[in-house]
């Protein structure tokens, strides 16, 4: 929405307007703080009660040269008084810290947007480093939109003259100057920065009161002068009642595995080697140890894999945690899960790419990677999580396929939700599904590769067990013995063993559910991050009058058992995808299935207004 | 550990019903017989062991010992193992690896297990060649070695898979030959005895593609000839009738003639538990281990020192972690920053 640019006023105060909906957009130098300051307004917003959703974009470069376009950072965050998808097609404001900042997301703003500049950044060196010819504060350039200059290191250094720290130490607060401003306008309290800023620098108490008492001043600053005319606010979204908490995907991630591993009774073992954007997972899981969880930073994605096969062995829920070229590499260890018929589980933080790419970007391209990128008849059960949020449940849900099953299984997640975040309304521990599983003790008539005759799961026989000593490996196996065998027979067996047992998963995991008429002409189908901007699209297109259906497939493979006859129901079928059409490929190759892509690989995820646009033009222009 | 008096282990107790397909004649098959025997004299029981095996014809051992075995990818078996280790410490975890499978495609998890002494014992099986792919020249073959991947001759130098370990840092380090079953088996039960990754070259010959490759050490003068036998404490003598020895000069080792007043007292006292591992890097520089060279082929014990294992370090740091962090999972979901919507609508900090 566009924010108004006036209010009610009361006698000597700004005017105060109350708006449902805004977009932020913090930008700067990657080492101006822009992440951790879009992630405060987050948490601040989240405790007021807003619906909430960011989207954080920073560069692969630690520290790019500062004030270039490279080095720049972005955290955008839309807050709302309703329930809302996505993080905001274009922000309705935007904080620029240097003219790098400025130039790398004004296309982006909305017109007649406001934009709060730091002029102390906009030197005639940082203006040439940024590619500017002329000052944009000058010329006509940002005459569309609401532009306001301050002095933010200026005005920072001022309110520390008397702090104790350096100067540099005091210019690296003036990302709370901003911070106190944006608060200002949009009628949000300090307290739960300040609380966090006590907590996060206790040790350096200076350091928490320099940037309290900055963050103050750019509040005052706000209240005292005339700043600005118009001050909003955004009320409380009606949530559904429970308890809240703001989350990020991989921090849901982690907690899912370890909430699987408590109701399973299965120990947690992570084995995992640094990559973008899945290393958090590593991290956050290492704080863990007080759960029984063992983190594992291998020399190579490849023994990172192969130890979570090993601890699965001895009877842990071994996971391994990457991203595509990790999953490149870790794929003969996938393999020979396949093989042995252990649990293991394999996240795949998806990033742009191929090779290195782009590795802080997000993109959902490889899916059939996962697929198929192993040797030979590979069957894994696949499942895409949707949102920040519901990489807990995927988690969950992932290591019961894997131990009912006895199965790797991988779990895909992208960029965009595994560094966004979203409300999520806390679950009761004991409505977690429960997930206990047995391992084999009998020794009577034990065979390493009998099986159980619904789901063909074989016995998970774990070392120290007396009696059923048996040895496991990637050569084919024997059915039911488990020796190595090499007949032609044996093989075919075996080959379309492994894939019936997969494709029996379909047995239990939920039918998908359409969204809208059972039927119809237009049929919007999604999978995984793209959830948001799809129902946002959606939403709208309905609301504008047309008729459109809509459904997002979690499981992957297998299918789930009604997809076919819900594809049947529709004339047209749109699968918008960040990707050349990878779903739609297994679709029609499933099917037999006209399916239509909507495809965008530029690193980002899909804007509403994309998908809305596109569903217009398949269902009809707007009424 | 057997908490109660379980039945003796005999060597029938680590045979498998799998029918031994390696070549008759197979170096390998000592080694088996070798690890079958030693095995129950561990007091360990059967259902604690458990062996890795990456590929090659060496990793087929797991399928002819009735333990707990896996059959792993190429070079991957210490990766597997390590994994095991530190879930399951109540496990004795052994690998069984060769010189292609450890220190080509593997090279990277044997250096990095060792170096983080992980609690397992790796014997790697050195047969200077890549038997199970049918006779191409491994990181072990000698300069020069024709096999059908260099019929001109290999140009590339190989590795002495001593110094490999001993480079990464191995806590335990030794070297053994098939054939010498008595002295195997004694440098195993070291290696079964020591606490951190132990690291055990076993010479193998490999009778289809590299046969004799050690008959300089093995035959019956190259035994007392050409092999050096280390005793932890004992002067560095060997030869027939004891008759030769090495003194250090201080920069090198030098063979020594005993008799004419030099003495056993003369050359070096091996001493195995130096913190300094360049002492044991020169003896295990002394010769290319095949018994051709100039010096003795050093046999036994280079290395066993006492060091914190890697499996133990981080299940103490699980273990205080739990006394001192306890939460409950519903502690942890909820986090440390939460509000509550009411069925009125109202929001407020905190859950309740």
């Amino acid at each position: 929405m566009t924010l108004p640019i006036a209010g009610q006023t009361a006698a000597g105060r700004a005017a105060e307007a109350t708006v449902s909906d805004v977009v932020i957009r913090f930008a700067g130098d990657s080492g101006d703080g822009m992440q951790l300051t879009g992630t405060q307004f987050t948490n601040t917003s989240a405790l007021i009660g807003n619906d909430l959703s960011t989207l954080p974009d920073f560069p692969a470069e630690i520290r790019a040269p500062a004030g270039t376009l490279p080095g720049v950072s972005a955290f955008q965050v839309r807050i709302a008084d309703h329930d809302i998808h996505t993080p905001g097609d274009a922000p309705d404001v935007l904080v620029a810290m240097n003219p790098a900042a400025l130039k790398a997301n004004l296309r982006d703003l909305r017109d007649n947007g406001v934009i709060i500049v730091n002029t102390d950044e906009f030197t005639p060196r940082n203006l040439k480093r940024a590619g500017y010819e002329s000052n944009p504060l000058e010329d006509d350039s940002l005459n569309a939109f609401r532009l306001y200059q301050v002095a933010l290191t200026t005005m920072t250094r001022r309110a520390l003259e008397e702090s104790p720290l350096d100067v540099r130490s005091k210019d690296r607060c003036k990302n709370f100057l901003a911070l106190g401003m944006i608060y200002w306008l949009f009628s949000r309290p300090l307290e739960s920065t300040i609380d966090w800023l006590r907590v996060k620098f206790r040790r350096r108490p200076e350091i928490a009161e320099a940037n309290v008492k900055v963050m103050k001043a750019g509040w005052n600053f706000c209240d005292i002068t005339d700043a600005f005319q118009v001050r909003y606010d955004v009320e409380p979204a009606q949530l559904e009642p429970g308890i809240y908490r703001s989350i990020h995907g991989n921090s849901a991630l982690a907690i899912g595995l370890v909430a699987a591993s408590r109701r399973s009774g299965l120990p947690l073992f992570l084995g995992a080697y640094p990559i973008t954007p899945a290393s958090d997972v590593l991290h956050e899981l290492a704080t863990y140890k007080h759960f029984g969880v063992t983190t594992y930073q291998a020399e190579d994605e490849i023994a990172a894999v192969c130890a979570a096969i090993g601890a699965s062995f001895g009877g842990s829920l071994g996971v391994s945690c990457s991203s595509g070229p990790g999953i490149a590499l870790k794929a003969e260890g996938i393999n020979l899960a396949v093989m042995v018929e252990l649990p293991l589980i394999i996240c795949d933080i998806q990033r742009g790419g191929p090779s290195t790419g782009l590795p802080t970007k997000t993109e959902q391209a490889d899916l059939l990677q996962v697929m198929f990128g192993r040797n030979n008849e590979s069957p894994v059960p696949v499942i895409a999580a949707s949102s920040p949020a519901n990489c807990f449940d995927t988690a969950l849900e992932a290591v019961r396929m894997a131990t009912a099953y006895m199965t790797p299984v991988i779990l895909l997640s992208d960029g965009y939700i595994a560094n966004g975040a979203e409300p999520w309304r806390i679950p009761q521990v004991e409505e977690l599904p429960d997930l206990r599983i047995d391992f084999h003790q009998n020794a009577e008539g034990f065979m390493p590769y009998m099986r159980d005759e619904r789901t063909l799961a074989r016995p998970w026989a774990i070392p120290g067990t007396p009696g059923l000593e048996h040895r496991i490996g990637g050569l084919e196996k024997e059915d039911v013995t488990g020796n190595v065998n090499y007949e032609p027979e044996n093989h075919d067996h075996m080959v379309r063993l492994r894939a019936e047992k997969v494709a029996r998963i379909v047995n239990d995991i939920p039918d998908i559910e359409v969204d809208g008429p059972a039927s119809g002409k237009l049929l919007v189908l999604g999978w995984g991050s793209t959830l948001g901007a799809i129902t946002g699209a959606v939403n709208q297109a309905r609301a504008d009058g047309l008729t459109v259906s809509r459904a997002h497939l979690w499981h992957i493979n297998p299918f789930p058992r009604n997809l076919v006859d819900v594809l049947d129901r529709f004339e047209r079928v749109l699968v918008p995808e960040m990707n050349l059409g990878q779903l739609a490929l297994l679709l029609r190759a499933r099917y037999l299935k006209d399916i239509e892509t909507y495809s965008k690989v530029e690193g980002k995820p899909f804007t509403r207004d994309e998908i809305l646009h596109r569903i217009e033009d398949m269902a009809g222009g707007p009424n | 550990m057997p908490t109660t008096e379980a039945p003796a282990l005999t060597r029938k107790d680590f045979q498998s019903d799998q029918e031994v397909r390696w070549c008759p004649g197979c170096g390998d098959y000592a080694i088996l017989a070798a690890v079958q025997q030693v095995f129950p004299e561990l007091g360990i029981p059967r259902e604690k062991f458990v062996i890795v095996s990456g590929i090659g014809c060496s990793s087929r051992f797991p399928y002819y010992m009735n333990t707990y075995g896996f059959h792993s990818i190429h070079g991957r078996a210490p990766a597997v193992a390590t994994g095991l280790k530190m879930t399951r410490p109540d496990l004795d975890v052994w690998v069984v690896t060769g010189d292609g499978d450890a220190l080509s495609i593997g090279g990277n998890h044997l250096i990095h297990t060792l170096r983080r002494n992980v609690n397992i014992k790796i014997l790697l099986f050195n047969n200077r060649v890549y038997g199970l792919t049918k006779g191409q020249y491994s990181p072990t073959s000698e300069l020069g070695k024709r096999t059908k991947s260099t019929p001109h001759g290999s140009v590339d130098f190989p590795f002495n898979p001593l110094n490999i370990a001993l480079g990464s840092g191995a806590t335990f380090v030794a070297r053994s030959v098939d054939v010498f079953i008595p002295h195997l088996k004694a440098v195993l039960k070291r290696a079964a005895a020591h606490k951190g990754s132990a690291f055990v070259e076993v010479m193998q010959n490999c009778n289809i593609y590299n046969d004799k490759a050690f008959a300089a050490l093995t035959d019956k003068t190259g035994r007392q000839q050409n092999g050096l036998y280390l005793e932890h404490g004992k002067p560095l003598v060997f030869g027939d009738n004891k008759d030769r020895g090495l003194r250090f000069t201080g920069t090198d080792f030098e063979v020594v003639q005993l008799g004419n007043g030099t003495t056993a007292d003369d050359c070096l006292i091996w001493d195995e538990k130096h913190d300094n591992p360049s002492l044991a890097f020169q003896m295990a520089s002394l010769s290319t281990g095949d018994g051709l060279g100039d010096y003795p082929v050093p046999l036994g014990v280079l290395r066993a020192i006492d060091a914190p294992t890697y499996d133990a370090g981080v299940i103490d740091q699980i273990e205080q972690t739990r006394t001192t962090r306890p939460q409950t999972l519903d502690q942890l979901i909820h986090g440390t920053d939460t509000w509550t919507v009411d069925a009125g609508g109202n929001v407020h900090r905190g859950a309740n």
